[in-house]
């Protein structure tokens, strides 16, 4: 069965971001956490509560639907896979994307999407995050 | 910068709203941290200038491994310090190392003086100078929220700021970094206000390629793994730090009431445990850390009658129980996080705040000041007037309030009482009544920090204290964490960080030192801030220690005066030679 990333326990978060380092040196082999896909930040202040903004893997993800050029598809699961070659860094899908989960990497001109891969439920040190087995 | 052979410095000139940015190659062997902030400080120090003159710099340098290995996550300020008059250095952990990486910097030097308050936003794309003229006066927590609700990046942002404390020039205000973390000792905060310099923002989304990704990954999870799941670290994140209350209570060493007494009869109504069971709300990280050792513990006050609450919530740690509790006679949990909140909000160094305090107490009850000066009727346990005295110290209300806005130094030459005055070496003593290496370790550290050397340490751990063991212990480990410091590593983590572990960090990111770069760089380091100091006229001859801490028993007994004085002139005849043929080397 695929599996999606689920951030059901951030009441336990730290504020490490480790889970963010691990996915921009991952998945964008980069040092800087902006190019990360999850995105943990506070509700308001470090007073408050964290939050993290991830994909929430939807079964009709509005972002391919925005796409223009198919570069957005359908994962088995829910979310959406990103055939780079055919990206033409629109940025539509940013828009539709209501969660705010996608945000552009301006550097290759790419959107940073997630692939439900776990790197940072893996390297979470307080279980906030997990897998979650789903139906196709 | 990471994967370049430079150190990437970003110069900021408040005085004309200019900046200029080098590359610097000749700066590298110093690594970063401490090595290269106080060659910086080295290089744009004034000497025999006032050290809150405009023409002083402060300097903030994070290091190669910086955000990018677990608990590496210190950012370390240069300046000198108003407070001793000398060389000054401090380490905030937070956000902070992160957003200078992020935004493609390794080091940033700050010299002159803005016209109006201000505060600077810094980013990858961009040097501002914004106004902060209705932020003066603001205290750290709302000068906080206008620049979190004023500028973009909520996350990824790094947000430093002074409070009352620093604009009025008080040479033991601190500079807030991220809410829970400061550059907390030797007045920071009051250089930052001597150039109207009220807050920074600091962020960005500067690319940062990984050369090696196989080798990085494989080294960043062997540390992540030694962290998370040896006990190296597990203290840190259970109880903290302030699991010390209660050990040094039982060995006779938490300083008490100005040191009047050596154990508390309230100390386990204000242990680690006790806050951990009725305060403690939850934990958090500076980033890339996976521990969390930050504590926020909550109480609630009651500001009306008719059930009327406000909920407060500060973080707590062993130093500031010590100095805002046990050295003020505090009883209850929720009166020393009272006194934090004011401490913070205020932006004062906790520990040299405390110790002022208490001896202002003592100072008191023994007719040297009076009520007009003090207006306030300070007596050990009596939080609320605490408080009261805290806001005056940092609004300087009065002469004696200016004056002790200066620190003990100042305020024994005006008042007396030098005898009961808790200095080690020119700074206020810190939570560690334990014994002669403390004693020595604090006075002869270069930024007088117990962290310098952790004399503290050697006295808790040691069979039998003996003189050369002593002497060979403070320099070695304060070398050995010039090493730290300068890769700005936690010190917490210095049982994870050894030195085959940081060499397996460093190759990985492709600097390829060996364990002699390493000895070369502690030693470099060491002598440089010595050398610093010896040029600002910093001199340990004629040193006198205070006559309380022989009377108070350590966990050895009273220390003997004499032989305090024998271990300082060991050390200084020991470094002064060391010195010489290090110049001599050069």
């Amino acid at each position: 069965m695929p599996k999606v990333l689920r951030a059901d326990n951030m009441n336990k978060c730290l504020g490490c971001f480790t889970c963010m380092l691990t996915c921009a040196a991952v998945n964008h082999n980069n040092h800087n956490l902006a190019k990360s896909s999850i995105k943990v930040k506070t509700r308001g202040g470090l007073q408050s509560k964290f939050a993290a903004t991830i994909c929430v893997a939807c079964k009709e993800p509005a972002c391919a639907e925005a796409c223009p050029t198919n570069a957005l598809v359908k994962r088995p699961g829910g979310g959406v896979k990103l055939i780079e070659e055919k990206c033409i860094a629109c940025e539509k899908c940013v828009a539709a994307c209501i969660v705010g989960s996608i945000h552009m990497d301006y550097d290759r001109k790419i959107p940073i999407v997630c692939k439900h891969c776990g790197a940072c439920v893996r390297m979470c040190p307080h279980n906030c995050l997990s897998m979650e087995e789903v139906s196709e | 910068m990471i994967g370049k052979d430079f150190i990437r410095v970003l110069y900021i000139d408040l005085t004309n709203k200019k900046a200029d940015i080098q590359e610097r190659k000749d700066l590298y062997k110093y690594l970063g941290g401490a090595g290269v902030a106080a060659k910086l400080l080295e290089e744009n120090m004034k000497k025999g200038v006032d050290p809150l003159h405009e023409s002083q710099p402060i300097i903030i340098s994070i290091g190669p491994l910086s955000t990018i290995f677990p608990v590496v996550t210190k950012a370390v300020a240069t300046f000198i310090s108003p407070h001793t008059g000398e060389y000054g250095e401090s380490h905030a952990g937070g956000r902070l190392a992160m957003a200078i990486r992020n935004a493609g910097y390794d080091a940033i030097v700050i010299t002159g003086k803005a016209q109006k308050p201000t505060y600077l936003v810094i980013t990858d794309k961009n040097i501002e100078f914004k106004d902060a003229r209705a932020m003066w006066g603001l205290d750290i927590e709302e000068t906080g929220r206008v620049i979190r609700e004023r500028e973009p990046g909520p996350g990824k942002r790094s947000i430093i700021r002074i409070g009352k404390a620093g604009e009025n020039l008080v040479t033991y205000s601190c500079v807030n970094v991220d809410t829970y973390r400061h550059f907390g000792r030797l007045g920071i905060g009051a250089v930052f206000g001597s150039k109207n310099l009220k807050a920074m923002m600091i962020m960005g989304e500067e690319d940062l390629p990984i050369a090696n990704l196989k080798e990085y990954f494989k080294t960043y999870q062997e540390i992540y793994k030694k962290v998370t799941q040896t006990d190296a670290m597990a203290k840190y994140h259970e109880l903290g730090t302030p699991m010390n209350i209660k050990v040094l209570n039982s060995i006779s060493s938490l300083p008490t009431k100005n040191l009047l007494q050596s154990t508390f009869e309230h100390a386990d109504d204000i242990s680690g445990e006790t806050f951990a069971e009725k305060n403690l709300v939850r934990k958090v990280s500076c980033v890339g850390c996976p521990i969390g050792c930050i504590h926020i513990g909550q109480f609630r006050r009651e500001f009306d009658k008719g059930y009327e609450y406000e909920s407060i919530s500060v973080s707590y740690d062993h130093e500031l129980i010590y100095a805002l509790g046990s050295l003020l006679g505090i009883k209850t949990t929720d009166e020393v996080l009272q006194i934090i909140e004011e401490v913070e909000l205020a932006g004062l160094d906790a520990i040299t705040t405390g110790v002022v305090l208490a001896w202002a107490t003592e100072a008191l009850k023994k007719g040297l000041i009076s009520r007009e000066d003090t207006l306030a009727d300070l007596e050990f346990g009596n939080t609320m007037e605490y408080v009261k005295a805290i806001d005056n110290i940092a609004e300087r209300v009065n002469e004696f309030y200016y004056t002790i806005g200066k620190g003990l130094k100042e305020a024994v030459k005006k008042y007396g009482g030098e005898e009961f005055a808790l200095l080690y070496g020119g700074n206020e003593m810190a939570g560690y009544h334990t014994g002669y290496a403390f004693a020595l370790g604090q006075t002869v550290g270069a930024r007088h920090s117990h962290l310098d050397n952790a004399g503290y340490s050697y006295d808790q751990s040691a069979k039998e204290l003996k003189d050369d063991e002593i002497i060979n212990y403070v320099i070695n480990e304060e070398k050995e964490r010039a090493v730290l410091t300068s890769l700005c590593i936690c010190l917490f983590a210095r049982k994870v960080y050894d030195r085959p572990t940081i060499l397996k960090a460093l190759n990985a990111v492709g600097i390829n030192w060996t364990d002699d770069d390493l000895t070369r760089l502690a030693n470099d380091v060491f002598f440089t801030k010595l050398k610093i100091k010896k040029e600002l006229g910093y001199s340990l001859e004629n040193y006198k220690f205070p006559k309380r801490i022989f009377e108070t028993p350590t966990m050895w007994g009273k220390m003997d005066e004499e032989r305090l004085n024998r271990l300082l002139k060991m050390y200084i005849e020991r470094v002064e030679k060391e010195y010489e043929d290090w110049s001599r080397g050069k």
